[in-house]
């Protein structure tokens, strides 16, 4: 293999790992801060137990986090240098500021945690909020480079130098607000059902209705609840990322549509595969017009298909199903979330049925496949570009060579992180039972 | 001060800061592992009581390096990282191992805690020695760009008697700051028995860690006389180091209220040792960043990029203070933790 596909791995990899962390990390608190406020009104114990035990897994989540964070960081430098100069000096600061959001979070997390028996009500409220806004917004503006690579601004090449750099208008550049947004929402959304598919296979495990099982019921309809409404959110932050892409990646949108020709009344494909070959997507579903609509709110929007690019600028075509697999995921949790919504507070049934249960333990995982998938998606259909027509990934990869013993090394250690987190978290949660805590 | 020299002070500032709270965080996890069997003298539980809620406010510093050094000096770094593609992937692998295993052994079972323990220690010890050996690299001689690419020589690396210097310098200091602020810490905590300990740990190792020093100096009179020969004419700087020692040196020996030694001034001047130290070398290094290819100069970020870095650093760094104040009066301070057991 050669080194550019290698970097391209072991980065990947290391992206793949840490984004885990990074959205539970994003998540959790919002969710703790949620039920910390909610104890505060209406003074049931059960909530304040949840903010507690939530945040403690969320600490151990962050033990794991943090160093594949530095990693992250410390990695952009080693594998892609040539990317990372135009960082240095064209949008910097969304790196800079995010450090300074981290530490924020950083320091409100240990208040939190290691000073809560000595913190009063509102302090307690107010380490969380900043906990929540840290995670929130460090997420946020590490994600702002990766909008700066689909859609750079603030700088122009002259005979390869770079020259009127402007890193405000790098940094308020035109995807910033939808591509962050996008990361902070499925992140809420994720921490939700992820906390939603726990509490869920707690209550199948609890028999009859016990003070657990309540316990566990109160999180699930405010896991449920919460995840509802950030799925609603990202489905309409979605509308807008697909309309950036449609105005300034088209190539991207095309390959995620699986759209070849160039054409008004453009049709948008569900399902099926792009095949190279024929030029089309096979085993789909059309639905005439829609793609059109999605893209600038009316049917004679033209949209440009892949044809009109030379072939050696096409993003890979498998995008179209991860871009599937994200969008039908997205939808699924908001259905499931309203069903639970109408059975639990509508129709006022104290349990579930078995099937209803399956169903929201498998959100937590789903979410969290939509939130690889749609990297894995915003990621490659950039490709070939890491700028978007601005510098290519191969000109941008380390020319030192021996990245392959480094993937194997860093897989290693990324195994036995997952591996020792999930251990340490079972074996916490098994020693210390929410029963004994209510 | 042209703006180069107002980054690579900023710069230089963020790794004093760094390696200092780094040290006493990777020395107070060896400690806590040295001490694991003996619970009764409560070496561990005191370092930990430290460590808890400070590693991940250690950690930002060092992520505030790499970003600092990326864009202030955007050239440098895409050297810098070409040549230490391994060695620093090395670094951050056994960072990412020491963290998550000092979180997981605060939350696991007795039985696999010694193991965890074990395995954090002994990583925090061989970080700052990989990390240190980053500067006699930047001195010059290690890095051959003839090919097109930086590439690191390994085997003039592990050959150099400046490397090995530095190592002991970086491992001595560790050990050395470390059982000193904890010193201070247990003393705060009114733990006589823990003081003594950690108390006795500093009188032995601070020497040690000053002989080191010297011992640089003397390899880099052989391998880095350009940066000798400047170190040379700081000797004023050099000598106030010296005897910054010395007086934090006495601070352990002067009786205070209830025990002998007043841990909280040693620590003080030792760390004003570090910083004139750290001073000097670092105008000696000036202009250069890596001997002899790249200076201050040539590796300088984009001046509209560095005014709007710069005006964030102070602002980023006022709105945060409130919040350094509460971290430190929770943890630094109030003795209700501290005693806590």
């Amino acid at each position: 293999m050669d080194e550019l596909i290698l970097a391209r791995s072991l980065f990947g990899t290391t992206m793949g790992f840490h984004i885990i962390f990074a959205t539970l990390g994003v998540g959790i608190p919002l969710l703790s801060l949620i039920s910390e406020i909610t104890y505060q009104v209406t003074k049931d114990k059960h909530y304040a137990v949840m903010a507690q035990r939530w945040t403690k897994g969320f600490a151990v989540l962050l033990g794991v986090g943090i160093p594949t964070g530095t990693i992250a960081g410390v990695q952009l430098t080693l594998l892609w240098p040539g990317f990372m100069e135009v960082v240095g000096k064209v949008i910097a600061l969304p790196f800079q500021i995010e450090i300074f959001a981290f530490l924020l979070e950083a320091l409100f997390m240990s208040i939190y945690v290691y000073a809560q028996d000595r913190l009063s009500a509102s302090m307690r409220i107010i380490s969380l909020s900043l906990v929540t806004l840290g995670a929130c917004a460090s997420a946020v503006l590490i994600t702002n480079v990766h909008a700066f690579e689909g859609t750079p601004a603030g700088f122009r090449i002259v005979n390869g130098e770079i020259v009127d750099i402007d890193p405000w208008a790098a940094f308020f550049n035109p995807s910033f607000f939808v591509t962050g947004g996008h990361v902070a929402v499925t992140a809420f959304m994720t921490g939700a059902f992820t906390i939603a598919s726990i509490a869920a296979f707690k209550m199948l495990r609890e028999k009859g209705l016990t003070n657990v099982y309540h316990f566990h019921r109160k999180a699930l309809m405010l896991a449920l609840i919460t995840g509802g409404f950030f799925s609603l959110l990202t489905a309409l932050n979605g509308h807008d990322s697909a309309q950036l892409l449609h105005k300034y990646q088209p190539e991207k949108l095309a390959a995620a549509e699986g759209l070849f020709e160039t054409q008004a009344y453009a049709p948008l494909a569900i399902g099926g595969y792009t095949d190279r070959e024929s030029k089309e997507v096979k085993w789909g579903i059309e639905i005439p017009w829609l793609l059109s609509f999605l893209a600038n709110n009316r049917f004679d929007e033209v949209v440009i298909g892949l044809n009109d690019y030379p072939e050696e600028e096409w993003p890979p075509l498998f995008v179209h199903t991860l871009f599937n697999a994200m969008v039908g995921i997205g939808f699924l949790l908001l259905g499931l979330s309203i069903i639970g919504f109408i059975w639990h507070d509508l129709m006022r049934k104290k349990s579930f049925p078995k099937w209803m249960m399956w169903l929201f333990i498998a959100t937590g995982p789903l979410a969290m496949c939509g939130i690889e998938f749609g990297w894995i998606f915003a990621c490659t259909g950039r490709q070939p570009w890491v700028i978007y027509r601005v510098m290519l990934t191969e000109d941008a990869v380390t020319k030192t060579g021996g990245i392959g013993s480094l993937f194997i090394m860093f897989g290693i250690v990324y195994l036995i992180l997952l591996i020792s987190v999930v251990l340490v978290l079972y074996y916490y949660f098994k020693r210390h039972p929410v029963s004994k805590e209510i | 001060m042209s703006d180069e020299i107002l980054a690579i002070t900023l710069l230089w500032m963020f790794v004093f800061i760094y390696s200092v709270a780094a040290s006493i965080d990777f020395g107070a996890g060896f400690w806590s592992m040295i001490y694991l069997k003996k619970p009764h003298l409560k070496a561990t539980d005191i370092a930990n009581r430290y460590l808890s809620p400070s590693w991940e406010v250690t950690n930002v510093f060092i992520v505030l390096i790499v970003v600092g050094l990326v864009t202030f000096f955007p050239t440098a770094a895409f050297k810098i990282g070409s040549a230490l593609l391994i060695p620093g992937s090395l670094i951050i692998l056994l960072l990412a191992i020491r963290s998550a295993f000092l979180v997981f052994s605060h939350t696991a079972y007795n039985k696999y805690k010694s193991l965890l323990y074990i395995i954090s220690g002994i990583s925090g010890i061989l970080i700052p020695a990989l990390l240190i050996s980053i500067l006699p690299i930047t001195q010059g001689g290690f890095i051959d760009g003839s090919n097109g690419t930086e590439q690191l020589l390994f085997s003039e690396l592990i050959t150099s008697g400046s490397v090995y210097t530095f190592i002991g310098f970086g491992i001595t200091s560790t050990l050395f700051l470390s059982s000193l602020l904890l010193a201070d810490y247990s003393n705060v905590a009114e733990e006589t028995k823990t003081y003594q300990i950690y108390r006795t740990k500093a009188i032995v190792i601070g020497p040690i860690s000053l002989i080191m020093a010297f011992l640089i100096l003397l390899t880099m009179r052989e391998e880095a006389n350009w940066l000798f020969e400047n170190m040379m004419s700081e000797k004023i700087w050099l000598l106030l180091s010296v005897i910054t020692f010395i007086i934090g040196y006495i601070f352990l020996w002067i009786p205070g209220k209830k025990v002998k030694g007043q841990p909280r001034g040693a620590v003080l001047f030792v760390i004003l040792q570090y910083f004139i130290a750290g001073y000097a070398y670092g105008k000696a290094h000036l202009p250069y960043i890596i001997y002899p290819d790249m200076t201050l100069r040539i590796g300088f970020t984009d001046p509209n990029t560095f005014r709007a870095l710069f005006v964030v650093y102070i602002v980023g760094f006022i709105v945060l203070t409130p919040g350094f104040y509460v971290f430190w009066k929770m943890f630094l301070k109030d003795k209700r933790y501290l005693k806590h057991t």
